[in-house]
């Protein structure tokens, strides 16, 4: 109970992100399919939440709604009390690593989002972040010459360049090898307690969304709805066999419906 | 290949070279400076890309060389002729292919661009130019090929110099076919190295990416 309490205390009781009533509707060829069904959420300042469901449940373009790069059917988004008008640099979308430019190298994608900048000022953050990200060394290799880990690292920096307050994570780790995978994540996590950024992940992997959130959202499948929001809380480093970490686990995996089938 | 030294010695050889590799210049150069905008511009405005297609789709199945009567008609027996038939054999693809590059564009690379406070115009200054430009290289490459095949072909109608006036010439001035096979060789030399000239800008680095695994 101690520990919960120090976990909560990292993030203020702020909302950063305030989502209400979101219903999506696409139409292609005349079918109208739902794909997003009356969601309400929120995030607190600093907050890391995981957005978890099946693949194809909407939860993506939820993210791309609070991205702004997709209008809602009806609802609205609010972030620090403004409603969401479009792409903004306060809030960076991080697409898997093939959201890489390719034409630039690891430093001037690094540096891409940072044109307002002085050129030494610039030099400072690229070279700051690619070392936060462990690439130093790599300020000149192109996209293709790096592994699928170092590319996402590279997204990763780029997008914390420009300093937003909040991250938008897209199954930022789905194309990785599982080795990578669980590497990757305790770097984000390392990123994220030195940050402090609000992070929303969306991802279709359970053990990660218990690895890594404060609260995971659960969603159903199409058309997507909240089923459940699961407040975690336990501090970082996780132990993955202790037993809450085995009960949240349980806990999603029978919401979703499939508690002790496999 | 003696009478290819004969020409040579003439002077002749050189100036029909010349002739020929300036008609291509201005009519190839002319083509690209035209097109690729056009291009460019039509690919990125989806609606006024879709107005032109039926268009586009109609002229681009006819050869340059259908467009012979009428450039003489226009332009006469001479250099604007060639030139105008090389314009219009590289005009049309290069249109395309800048249409295609910019459609091929991914959504991400847009999004992130705009994602990171870019303006329109800087989306496609800083996203838009540099994802094409590995595409434009190789349309280049081929409408530079398409050229030079045309450029011998117009020679033979529209004009009284060049190499493909070589060929037709050596044939009707006596049946010299040494000349006519020296001719051949000296536009597949010339065009192989045309070619290696453009191939040059693939191996720049921030192109690279586009053209597979080194």
């Amino acid at each position: 109970m101690l520990e919960t309490t120090t976990a909560l205390a990292a993030t203020s009781l702020e909302t950063k992100l305030r989502i209400d009533g979101v219903s999506m509707v696409f139409s292609r060829d005349e079918r109208t399919v739902r794909v997003l069904d009356n969601v309400s959420m929120e995030a607190r300042q600093g907050e890391f939440v995981c957005i978890l469901g099946p693949s194809g449940c909407g939860k993506s373009t939820l993210l791309n709604i609070v991205g702004g790069f997709v209008r809602p059917t009806s609802g609205d988004v609010q972030i620090d009390g403004e409603p969401v008008r479009g792409p903004d640099p306060r809030r960076i979308f991080v697409f898997q690593e093939r959201g890489l430019f390719p034409w630039l190298t690891v430093e001037g994608n690094v540096g891409f989002g940072l044109f307002n900048l002085s050129s030494d000022e610039k030099r400072e953050r690229i070279a700051h972040y690619v070392k936060l990200v462990g690439l130093e060394g790599f300020e000149h290799a192109y996209p293709r010459e790096l592994s699928g880990g170092m590319k996402q690292r590279v997204e990763v920096a780029r997008a914390l360049a420009v300093n937003p307050d909040m991250l938008l994570l897209d199954e930022p780790f789905g194309a990785l090898d599982s080795i990578t995978r669980l590497d990757m994540r305790r770097e984000l996590l390392r990123i994220w307690q030195a940050e402090r950024k609000t992070i929303l992940f969306v991802t279709h992997d359970i053990e990660e969304s218990v690895q890594l959130a404060d609260r995971v959202v659960v969603m159903s499948a199409r058309p997507a709805e909240i089923r459940r929001t699961l407040e975690i809380y336990m501090p970082h480093p996780r132990d993955i066999s202790s037993r809450r970490y085995l009960e949240l686990r349980d806990c999603i995996l029978e919401e979703i419906g499939l508690a002790k089938i496999v | 290949m003696l009478g290819l030294a004969e020409l040579a010695n003439k002077g002749l050889l050189v100036k029909y070279v010349v002739a020929s590799l300036f008609r291509v210049t201005w009519g190839y150069l002319s083509a690209l400076v035209l097109a690729i905008p056009v291009g460019l511009f039509l690919g990125w405005h989806r609606r006024a890309g879709m107005a032109f297609n039926p268009l586009i789709q109609i002229l681009r199945p006819i050869s340059a060389l259908a467009w012979i009567p009428l450039s003489i008609l226009w332009f006469g027996v001479g250099d604007l002729s060639a030139i105008f038939l090389i314009f219009v054999a590289s005009f049309l693809p290069l249109v395309l292919s800048s249409m295609n590059a910019v459609n091929s564009v991914g959504p991400v690379h847009v999004n992130a661009g705009r994602n990171f406070g870019l303006s329109q115009a800087q989306v496609v200054y800083r996203v838009i130019y540099p994802a094409v430009i590995p595409q434009l290289i190789l349309a280049s490459r081929i409408a530079l090929g398409i050229s030079w095949l045309v450029v011998v072909a117009a020679e033979m109608i529209a004009v009284n110099s060049g190499l493909g006036f070589l060929i037709i010439d050596a044939r009707n001035a006596g049946n010299r076919y040494d000349l006519v096979v020296g001719a051949i060789l000296m536009i597949g030399m010339i065009g192989l190295f045309l070619d290696t000239a453009v191939r040059k800008l693939e191996r720049f680095e921030s192109v690279r990416w586009a053209y597979g695994s080194d």
